[in-house]
């Protein structure tokens, strides 16, 4: 039994048909690249799977359980956690309150703590202060703990997602274009922090890029979508050399 | 308290901030006690000589808020009234900021060896009690105390929706209306009794029910925020605008009709329990509850909603759940800011909760800043002391005020002070300089 099963999922927006009969399995610890062309529905996939919307058919399964239908914040503390392609910060809130708030599921205090200020209270936020300190040493950016976000270099900002993320304690984290706009050294940058956050919790990561050099170097297995559709599927050499996905980012040569 | 009135308008010019520098390098080392002290000590003077004086300048009475509206009335006194500020407030706290600084220091710093509690505990009891000098020459200041003190208090609740968790509500003068009737309804029939029959229950027991009079207020003004907030937060933005100024209308033109609670004519006789000290511990009270809530990481998940209600949603945060609670809960604080309302004047209208109040409330707000608990109180402060002081003007203070408001928003767009942490260990704490500052702020002052 797989960690995160996708079984037959299928979704119209109206009568667009978006995404068709897709199936996916990860496993704990496997890194799962998902590549396709612009408007293939990539995006599309991470918003189905992660409760943004419903898919119109098929099933969705975190260590067996059913989790299609459930609202998103649900979802998310089931162990779905995710970063955004365009980053979605709180831009009022400092790097610290960011990674803090992502606890919010495990805190118990309720809402007389919040009120009141009660030693419950002050005994969990100070724990998920440190937690959160962990967090950002991880990802490279305690120092910055107590700035506010949109005063951060993009590459810090992306940094903050994830460490956002993790801060959930997924079991399977989504990663919509993680290198995204960013300049070859923070793209570095970015794959060896994926590389230690994989090694040092044992993640299992499903990730969306479009750098095909990123993803054949950091995945074990590999999709191709085009038009909503997987096209081809499996190791990366297999998927590399398949003459579809060439065609799909390269465009067919035509015939004279 | 006169002093946070300093940051009303915000002058361009440079002459101008490079003299609001040095003042505020003058004082920047003074701690809040040092302030309370001074205010209390003004306070005191005052009202050992306070109308000696003002008979001796020539002033028939003394200024009761700091002599605007007498040279506003009779431009010629206004010499008379500034000499009166001069003597009784100004020199008086600058001489305690300028010699007690390393006294305050030194007691704010051994005040702070405690929990935090204790030293919060003091400065509040001597706040009060500078409050209660101050207000004690004239019944006039008591009353003006007291609707500043019930404007925090609604300014702030509106804030935990508007600022904190950037909805647009217009309900708040309706949640008022509900916990003034509600809070109303309960003491009077209770304890004063009305057509419908004599008093139920003797008046000491008074006090001790009056308390949960007003959080009957609040809890019915929450049962009213949860009518508004059902069909209109699935939905984001105008929405909410739309349906809670209706909801506003609804609840005016309800206790409009409801004739067994006076109708239109409004609805009297409330028992004189809203004393000072009690409104002034109910504005603590909501201060602190609210200031708590806001910083907790759950109270964060307000701002979240409104910087990114997906990345919220993404993030474990059940949004729908913490707009509500926030709604009800802002609710809850205008309804017992509307019960003290109803008790402080004895009397309430159906008219008062309109249009106005909530020009009024929403004005406050955005004048103060958003997202601030401090921008709240120092809102409503200062927009009721400028109410209050450019009443002789009549007509154009209706002029002034919007231009006030104008000018804040065009050089400070969400608001005099938005966007800060009111963080009570940073306002309590000594105001201990470096050695060198201290040098540089000494020599020209002397």
């Amino acid at each position: 039994m797989s960690l995160l099963q996708v079984n037959k999922m299928t979704h119209y927006f109206g009568g667009l048909r978006a995404v068709y009969n897709y199936n996916l399995s990860i496993n704990p610890g496997e890194i799962h690249g998902l590549i396709g062309p612009n408007g293939a529905g990539k995006t599309t996939i991470f918003n189905l799977i992660t409760g943004i919307y419903t898919p119109s058919e098929g099933d969705i399964l975190l260590d067996g359980q059913s989790i299609k239908g459930m609202r998103p914040h649900r979802i998310a503390a089931a162990g779905l956690a995710r970063t955004f392609q365009n980053l979605r910060l709180w831009r009022h809130m400092t790097v610290l309150e960011h990674v803090k708030l992502a606890r919010y599921s495990k805190l118990d205090y309720g809402l007389v703590g919040a009120f009141f200020n009660t030693p419950k209270r002050t005994r969990q936020e100070a724990q998920t202060t440190a937690i959160a300190m962990e967090l950002l040493d991880l990802v490279g950016i305690s120092h910055l703990a107590d700035t506010v976000v949109t005063n951060l270099p993009y590459g810090a900002q992306r940094r903050v997602e994830m460490a956002r993320a993790l801060a959930i304690e997924p079991k399977v984290l989504f990663l919509d274009e993680p290198t995204a706009g960013m300049n070859p050294e923070e793209m570095l940058q970015m794959i060896e922090i994926v590389r230690h956050v994989h090694r040092q919790l044992n993640l299992a990561i499903f990730l969306i890029e479009h750098r095909m050099r990123l993803v054949m170097d950091l995945s074990q297995h590999i999709q191709t979508l085009v038009f909503g559709e997987v096209v081809a599927e499996g190791l990366p050499e297999e998927v590399q050399n398949n003459p579809l996905v060439i065609d799909a980012y390269l465009g067919k040569e035509v015939e004279t | 308290m006169e002093v946070t009135t300093g940051h009303s308008s915000p002058t361009p010019r440079k002459g101008f901030s490079r003299i609001w520098n040095s003042i505020s390098q003058f004082f920047a080392q003074t701690p809040l006690l040092g302030w309370i002290l001074g205010i209390l000590i003004a306070s005191t003077l005052e009202l050992l000589i306070g109308f000696p004086l003002a008979r001796a300048i020539g002033l028939n009475k003394a200024p009761v808020l700091f002599g605007v509206d007498i040279a506003l009335k009779t431009p010629l006194l206004l010499p008379a009234t500034l000499l009166y500020d001069l003597v009784i407030y100004i020199i008086p706290i600058v001489l305690v900021v300028r010699f007690l600084n390393p006294l305050t220091n030194r007691l704010a710093a051994w005040l702070l060896r405690f929990p935090m509690w204790v030293s919060a505990l003091v400065h509040m009891g001597l706040l009060y009690l500078a409050l209660d000098l101050w207000t004690s020459v004239s019944d006039y200041r008591v009353l003006v105390a007291k609707l500043m003190m019930i404007a925090i208090m609604i300014t702030l609740s509106l804030n935990v929706v508007n600022g904190f968790m950037g909805e647009f509500s217009c309900s708040h003068p309706g949640f008022m209306a509900l916990g003034a009737y509600s809070a109303s309804l309960v003491t009077v029939f209770l304890f004063i009794g009305s057509n419908f029959g004599p008093a139920i229950l003797p008046e000491s027991l008074g006090p001790f029910i009056f308390p949960i009079a007003l959080i009957l207020g609040g809890l019915v003004a929450s049962l009213g925020a949860l009518l508004v907030a059902f069909p209109s937060f699935r939905t984001r933005g105008d929405y909410l605008a739309i349906i809670s100024l209706a909801f506003m209308f609804i609840v005016k033109s309800l206790f409009e009709n409801l004739e067994f609670l006076g109708g239109a004519r409004g609805f009297g006789n409330q028992p004189n329990w809203a004393s000072l000290p009690v409104v002034f511990i109910w504005t603590m009270l909501c201060i602190w509850i609210i200031n708590n809530f806001v910083q907790s990481t759950m109270g964060k998940a307000l701002n979240a909603v409104r910087d990114n209600e997906l990345a919220a949603d993404a993030m474990t945060v059940d949004t729908r759940k913490t707009k509500m609670i926030t709604f009800l809960f802002a609710a809850f604080w205008a309804g017992v800011a509307g019960g003290l309302f109803a008790h402080v004047l004895r009397y309430v209208n159906p008219g008062t909760f309109g249009l106005q109040k909530l020009a009024e409330v929403l004005a406050m707000l955005y004048f103060g800043g958003l997202n601030s608990v401090t921008g709240s109180i120092v809102g409503a402060i200062g927009y009721n002391l400028l109410s209050e002081m450019l009443r002789p003007l009549e007509l154009f203070k209706w002029i002034i005020i919007p231009l006030l408001l104008i000018l804040v928003m065009l050089y400070r767009p969400t608001g005099l002070i938005a966007f800060k942490e009111f963080d009570l260990q940073k306002i309590l704490q000594p105001k201990t300089p470096q050695t060198k500052v201290e040098v540089k702020n000494v020599t020209p002052a002397s």
